[in-house]
């Protein structure tokens, strides 16, 4: 084991060269490239086993992760944002094969107006797919993450693709310290892929999976994919337990920060999730109870623990770095329906949009947003929701409109 | 904490600086961060990395919103909006560029509150001037503003960030950045890190409720063509493509097809002629025309040409 400089891209490359995939179906798209580059270059070197292969678009890229995991090999795939969407067909429809594969996103904004930088709006597009989602807050965790998400997919209970979620430029192409753990230490935590009753083969064309109809049968498979999901819940944590046994770092369903004594919390997922916990100490330095509480396993959805770490809180800020066009935060959504109903809960959840399109969350904004719910639990009333937008910004698009405004009048004059 | 940012254009090896300054901190026992941002992929094209250091864990992400040093390998991004070069300096902040014009001078012109020093890279080149090692220079030098560790671990983490390379590129880049850590021997140490900021005393951001606005204002919607030709983007060129008309056999289809700016067009008498206010000197042209006919040189040298040809 050594501690080496790796971007979070590279860190999910060697999640997949560590944990052996067999099979790699690759199409690039910023910012997730560096991931099959790195592959590709390890394959070509013979540093790595395993057959890379270009397809011509994601949507046939998942098609063949699907395929080739119903074979029983090892597989791993990678996208990001526009490929994610246009692979979501077949997403759906992979994960109902229930072959298991290891799908690593790298979060970033969807189109229109298109932009390379993050948010989570791709990734929240595939919540209802059938892939279980583990987000990522830092490099090493993207590394972790991916070795661990083989051992959840590939359990015989669960039997379900996953995604493993990253941010664009804030993880995609930062560099941090990660431990790189020994190949023997991994083979020890991650056995090969026992594929049990898994065995279609391209020399024995046979059908896979199969048309129902009358809505009974198709119940019946749905709701069985559902109940899969749903062990995952056991499943993570025993096999996060045992991932601490063999190396040492704890990965919790939902990420606890400060939060024993604390009276408020903040809520919110992926890399901006560790300017939260700048913010709480920044925060406990000038007084303040309060902590961070981070969904690393997204789905299936941890609300028992959700339930627990809130219970007897004063209020929550809940900080979605995603929109859900005509509902608002989808976490916000997704925790008040896991705490509704429940004794104890906090009495204020407040809904803030943030980073969008990779804007950035200021530590004063967390400091403020702090300020909001404290006095709306001694108001006893929710706040409405708020979009993180500063008069500065306003101003700035208002320059951009008028510059617009001018060029389109001047060029209709030349028309 | 330690917060450098790094502004230059694509092809200065602005990235590459980050990482080696990233990989020499961590050598000395610092946790780092370092990671680039750009837009455009392009040689040229305004980019800027950052690098945070500090002896406990890093939980600051993004963009460096408070640099205590800011490097400029690229004068002429001062003057650009976009590259928001000298944003969010104060007092403590040091600024140090590569130019040929005194300190003084830009402190006055910039109104920088921070304190200003300029270096020339190009005194750190023992042959011609080359864009390529910029930053090589400029990390050099901003290893002994901030005075961390010794010229060993700077060699080091260049060994370690251009292991891919010949030899021959290493060794240069490692004699011009050994030679900017000694020229900046007087400044050792002047970089001092920010403070931490305060939750009792802070500036409350200004939020605003988003108005609702007609689709005709709030769509993303350009109708017009041609707009791109209204912008400059020759000013992005490092290097420069000369067609050695001698040379050309007009087989002009090459280079003004291969073209990613459509920025060679062809005269009448079918020669190629580079639209300069358009070219990002990519230099595909260079790499395809078959008979070799197009020369690359430095902006900076293309500019010296001029001026010789205009004083003639």
């Amino acid at each position: 084991m050594k501690r080496k400089l790796l971007t979070g891209n590279g860190a999910a490359a060697w999640g997949a060269r560590l944990a052996k995939a067999d099979y790699i179906p690759a199409f690039p798209i910023t910012p997730q490239t560096e991931i099959i580059e790195t592959l590709a270059k390890w394959i070509d070197t013979d540093e790595m086993e395993g057959r890379l292969v270009t397809l011509e678009s994601e949507h046939s890229m998942i098609t063949a992760a699907g395929t080739a995991a119903s074979t029983g090999v090892r597989v791993f795939t990678a996208t990001s944002s526009q490929g994610l969407l246009y692979a979501m067909e077949m997403l759906y429809t992979v994960a109902g094969w229930r072959a298991p594969l290891v799908l690593v996103n790298v979060s970033r904004g969807l189109s229109a107006p298109i932009t390379l930088e993050a948010d989570h709006n791709d990734v929240m597009a595939a919540r209802d797919s059938g892939f279980l989602q583990i987000h990522c807050s830092t490099c090493q965790e993207v590394l972790d993450g991916v070795i661990m998400a083989y051992r959840i997919s590939e359990d015989q209970k669960i039997r379900l693709p996953i995604i493993v979620n990253l941010d664009g430029f804030y993880l995609s192409f930062t560099r941090e310290p990660v431990e790189l753990p020994d190949k023997e230490a991994v083979d020890a935590f991650l056995p090969p892929f026992d594929a049990g009753n898994i065995k279609l083969r391209a020399n024995m064309p046979e059908s896979q999976a199969v048309v129902v109809l009358g809505g009974s049968p198709y119940s019946y498979f749905r709701y069985e994919m559902h109940l899969a999901e749903m062990n995952g819940l056991n499943i993570y944590e025993s096999v996060a337990g045992e991932f601490k046994k063999h190396f040492g770092r704890e990965y919790a369903s939902v990420e606890s920060y400060r939060t024993d004594d604390a009276e408020y919390l903040f809520v919110m997922m992926g890399s901006f999730a560790t300017k939260a916990k700048e913010a709480v100490d920044r925060l406990r330095d000038a007084g303040w109870t309060i902590g961070l509480l981070r969904p690393r396993l997204f789905r299936p959805f941890p609300a028992p623990t959700f339930q627990k770490l809130c219970r007897g809180k004063k209020a929550v800020a809940v900080i979605d770095q995603n929109l859900s066009m005509g509902k608002g935060g989808i976490l916000h959504g997704e925790l008040a329906s896991a705490l509704y109903g429940h004794n104890e809960m906090p009495t204020i959840l407040a809904s803030f949009i943030g980073g969008l399109g990779g804007r950035d969350i200021s530590t004063e904004e967390f400091f403020e947003m702090a300020n909001v719910i404290k006095r709306s639990f001694e108001e006893g009333s929710t706040p409405p929701p708020r979009l993180l937008y500063t008069d500065e910004e306003l101003r700035e698009i208002r320059k951009l409109q008028t510059i617009a405004n001018v060029e389109r009048n001047s060029l209709k004059g030349e028309q | 904490m330690y917060r450098i940012r790094f502004h230059g254009r694509g092809g200065q090896g602005i990235k590459v600086t980050s990482r080696i300054l990233g990989s020499a901190l961590f050598m000395n026992g610092y946790e780092i961060q370092d990671a680039p941002r750009y837009g455009a992929e392009r040689r040229g094209a305004p980019i800027f990395a950052y690098v945070r250091a500090s002896k406990n864990s890093i939980f600051e992400r993004g963009i460096v919103r408070n640099p205590d040093l800011i490097v400029v390998a690229d004068e002429s991004l001062i003057p650009l909006p976009a590259a928001a070069v000298i944003q969010g300096a104060d007092e403590h902040t040091v600024l140090l560029l590569n130019t040929r014009i005194d300190a003084q001078t830009w402190k006055e012109r910039l109104n920088f509150p921070g304190t200003v020093l300029s270096f020339d890279a190009y005194i750190c080149f023992e042959e011609q001037q080359d864009e390529r090692f910029t930053g090589t220079a400029c990390v050099g030098a901003a290893s002994r503003l901030l005075g961390l560790f010794d010229k060993s671990i700077l060699k080091e983490a260049i060994n370690e960030e251009l292991q891919e390379m010949k030899s021959e590129i290493i060794e240069k880049n490692i004699t011009i950045a050994l030679k900017a850590y000694d020229l900046m021997e007087p400044y050792e140490h002047c970089v001092n890190s920010s403070k931490k900021t305060d939750a009792l005393n802070y500036v409350k951001p200004h939020w605003v409720e988003l108005p609702f606005e007609n689709a005709r204002t709030s769509a993303p919607v350009i109708h017009a063509t041609l707009t791109s030709e209204n912008v400059p983007t020759g000013l992005w060129r490092t290097l420069h493509p000369i067609i050695h008309y001698e040379h050309c056999h007009r087989c002009w289809w090459n280079c003004s097809t291969f073209c990613p700016d459509s920025a060679i067009n062809v005269n009448e008498e079918s020669f190629p002629v580079i639209d300069y206010d358009h070219c990002k000197g990519c230099l595909i042209c260079s790499t395809i025309c078959p008979s070799h006919a197009i020369e690359v040189i430095s902006e900076s040298e293309a500019r010296k040409r001029m001026e010789k040809k205009e004083e003639e």
